[in-house]
């Protein structure tokens, strides 16, 4: 495939707003998840929340818009100077030329949860000033940001749960192939909420601690919310030392709704397609952001796809002990650590993690290591048997 | 302007008043009365029995348009990289969710969360095809199928071979019903090729445009096409019905519409 470029990006997370905060982390192996009561939760609950949120304040326009998962998109926005690079791209190419394609899983669920909660005793209404299409919808975030930027190019919401925003490089990439686009913001953005607080719960795949991530004795996730942006330009004109995503593989379980295929089957076709558009060997890759869930079936069938195509010696960690799973966001922020790794040298030992399980023998890292790399392989895979896999790589001097 | 060029290999619909795609055709050109029926839903054949008793409408809507699709096409399912682009998935099991978070129990079916994914509709395809390729599931809000057409077409292109559209919506209970009110469920299914072959129904180029949306003239059909975010594309089907070349506007995001340029 033509290389993109990743021109700018940021994320936020529990770990923090920004690339700093996340580094430090990183360099720190310091994690994010606590154990509190949330929202009306009726248990305690590990959970990796961002801080601040209920603080943030939307733009006056864009009010209308005002929800947990919009509030995290502006507050994520406005790290990194990343508002600044839009702004720059869109007098770049117009603002008809800038895609916007974002992942979420459950938007501004949240809001609705609220409002049913408040229906009329009477009539069952919902109180007047519940707004469903600007909160609820999944559309939501990717309609709020064309609006912060004024864009009027193609834009969508892409849902694949927990792949949702890693597909999106995917989209982007076939827009600005197709000539449709010459830029796009990329990213997800995904929040706390009681759908998915309750609804792993009743699949008995939360665990009642901090996640554990390919441990022998992890018993299941910990939700987390977070977001992550991307701007993507044509690599044509990459300079050393950017940044480019060179290989994007998607593919279907086709096997069950909830559980993956136990031998990762689908998994290792991402992994094998995204090497295959990179023009890669899996030897070349020097570090896998794994999706490592911490759930007993999702890591055994993740690492099995990993065994069977990188062998033992690949070295890979899941930053899902840091973050928590940020669910539709989790590809998105992914992809930045990701990036951040291959622009520090850094390959994150894991948070969590204490005993790597011992029928899991890939090169799991317990300690952050520093290292030059070349090329770096991030997995995202998600409810319905939605795999993706994204190849990032530097550009040499 | 940047022109994307596909051919339309198989083509359904399932909506009010037009169970299938040959039912439609005289509806769309005018030659018989549309008349907005309820819309039948067959039961989910293609899935285990297991799965196929857990599944609503927006399943069944999905796949009944999908197989069709498909069928016209005459291609095999189980190699089509596929798009499912919806305004709300399946409304009526998230009403169910947000129901049951709303009592004092919370005690939410571990099956109705599961099912409560964007992607569940192109799951339980993936399921009852056998389909291991690509699937992308979007949301557009109006823009169901236009999005989802962009979608498709982008990615028949960039992989070099044909891709399913399956573009549908249906409808929230009460509460929420008053705040998306889409009166019937509606399904559109396409699949499209990157090469003209002698299967070929049509030659699609589409464009982003600023133009306003083609409308249609029968008012009942226009009501549609306002109300339910995948009937936008009734006067793409209008012109597809006809046979004939010509041009049509469809309605997309805000600020950006979609022309699509229809030749033999």
């Amino acid at each position: 495939m033509q290389a993109i470029r990743l021109s700018a990006y940021t994320l936020t997370s529990a770990l923090g707003s920004g690339l700093d905060a996340h580094l430090a982390a990183l360099r720190q192996q310091r994690g994010g998840i606590v154990k509190k009561r949330w929202e009306t939760v009726d248990f305690d609950v590990c959970i990796g929340e961002v801080a601040g949120l209920d603080d943030v304040l939307l733009r006056p326009a864009l009010q209308r818009y005002d929800c947990r998962n919009n509030r995290l998109a502006q507050l994520a926005l406005e790290q990194d100077g990343f508002v600044a690079s839009v702004q720059a791209a869109v007098a770049r190419h117009g603002a008809g030329r800038v895609g916007v394609f974002l992942g979420s899983s459950t938007s501004g669920i949240l809001s609705s949860e609220q409002a049913y909660r408040q229906r009329d005793a009477q009539t069952g209404a919902l109180p007047p000033g519940h707004r469903y299409r600007e909160t609820h919808n999944a559309y939501s975030v990717a309609d709020f940001v064309r609006q912060f930027f004024a864009l009027s190019g193609p834009a969508c919401v892409v849902s694949t749960a927990c792949s949702s925003s890693a597909k999106v490089f995917g989209t982007a990439q076939r827009m600005l192939a197709a000539g449709l686009i010459d830029a796009a913001i990329v990213g997800g953005v995904d929040t706390l909420c009681l759908t998915t607080i309750y609804g792993f719960s009743s699949l008995q795949l939360v665990s009642p601690n901090p996640c554990r991530p390919f441990d022998s004795e992890r018993d299941g996730i910990s939700v987390g919310e977070g977001a992550a942006y991307a701007l993507l330009e044509r690599g044509d004109l990459a300079q050393p030392g950017d940044i480019l995503c060179t290989g994007i593989g998607e593919s279907s379980d086709a096997y069950h709704m909830s559980s993956p295929h136990p031998q990762g089957l689908g998994a290792r076709a991402a992994m094998e397609q995204a090497l295959r558009m990179a023009g890669l060997q899996a030897a070349d890759i020097g570090y896998i952001n794994l999706h490592g869930t911490a759930t007993p079936s999702n890591d055994a069938a993740e690492g099995a796809a990993v065994l069977s195509l990188f062998g033992q010696q690949t070295p890979c960690s899941s930053t899902k002990g840091h973050t928590g799973h940020t669910l539709g966001a989790a590809g998105g922020i992914e992809a930045v650590f990701s990036v951040l790794a291959l622009r520090e040298g850094l390959l994150p030992g894991g948070v969590g993690t204490r005993q790597v399980d011992a029928q899991l023998p890939c090169n799991y890292l317990l300690q952050t290591r520093e290292q030059p790399l070349q090329h770096v392989l991030s997995n995202s895979f998600g409810f319905g048997g939605s795999n993706c896999s994204l190849v990032f790589s530097r550009v040499n001097a | 302007m940047s022109t994307v060029t596909v051919y339309l290999q198989g083509l359904s619909v399932l909506g009010p008043g037009m169970p299938d795609w040959s039912a439609a055709q005289p509806c769309l050109l005018g030659q018989q009365a549309h008349m907005a029926a309820a819309v039948v839903l067959p039961p989910a054949q293609a899935l285990p029995a297991t799965e196929r008793r857990r599944v609503g409408a927006a399943v069944k809507l999905s796949m009944a348009v999908g197989l069709a699709a498909v069928a016209d096409a005459a291609a095999d399912a189980a190699q089509l990289p596929n798009i499912f682009s919806s305004t709300g998935g399946d409304c009526e099991n998230c009403h169910s969710l947000l129901d049951v978070l709303a009592s004092d129990e919370r005690l939410i079916s571990p099956t109705r969360f599961h099912n409560s994914v964007h992607n569940a509709p192109a799951g339980y395809w993936g399921i009852a095809t056998g389909c291991t390729a690509a699937s992308t599931s979007l949301c557009a809000y109006d823009a169901t199928f236009a999005a989802g057409l962009l979608e498709c077409a982008t990615q028949a292109l960039s992989g070099a071979q044909s891709c399913l559209l399956v573009s549908f919506d249906t409808a929230y209970p009460e509460p929420l019903y008053a705040q998306r009110p889409i009166p019937y469920p509606m399904g559109v299914g396409m699949v499209l090729s990157p090469q003209a072959s002698a299967a070929s129904k049509a030659r699609l180029q589409l464009a982003l445009s600023q133009e306003p949306a083609t409308t249609m003239q029968d008012a009942g059909l226009e009501q549609l096409r306002l109300s339910i975010p995948s009937a936008r594309s009734l006067p793409l089907l209008q012109l597809l019905a006809s046979g004939q070349p010509g041009r049509v506007v469809i309605d997309y995001l805000d600020d950006c519409r979609l022309a699509i340029e229809v030749a033999a």
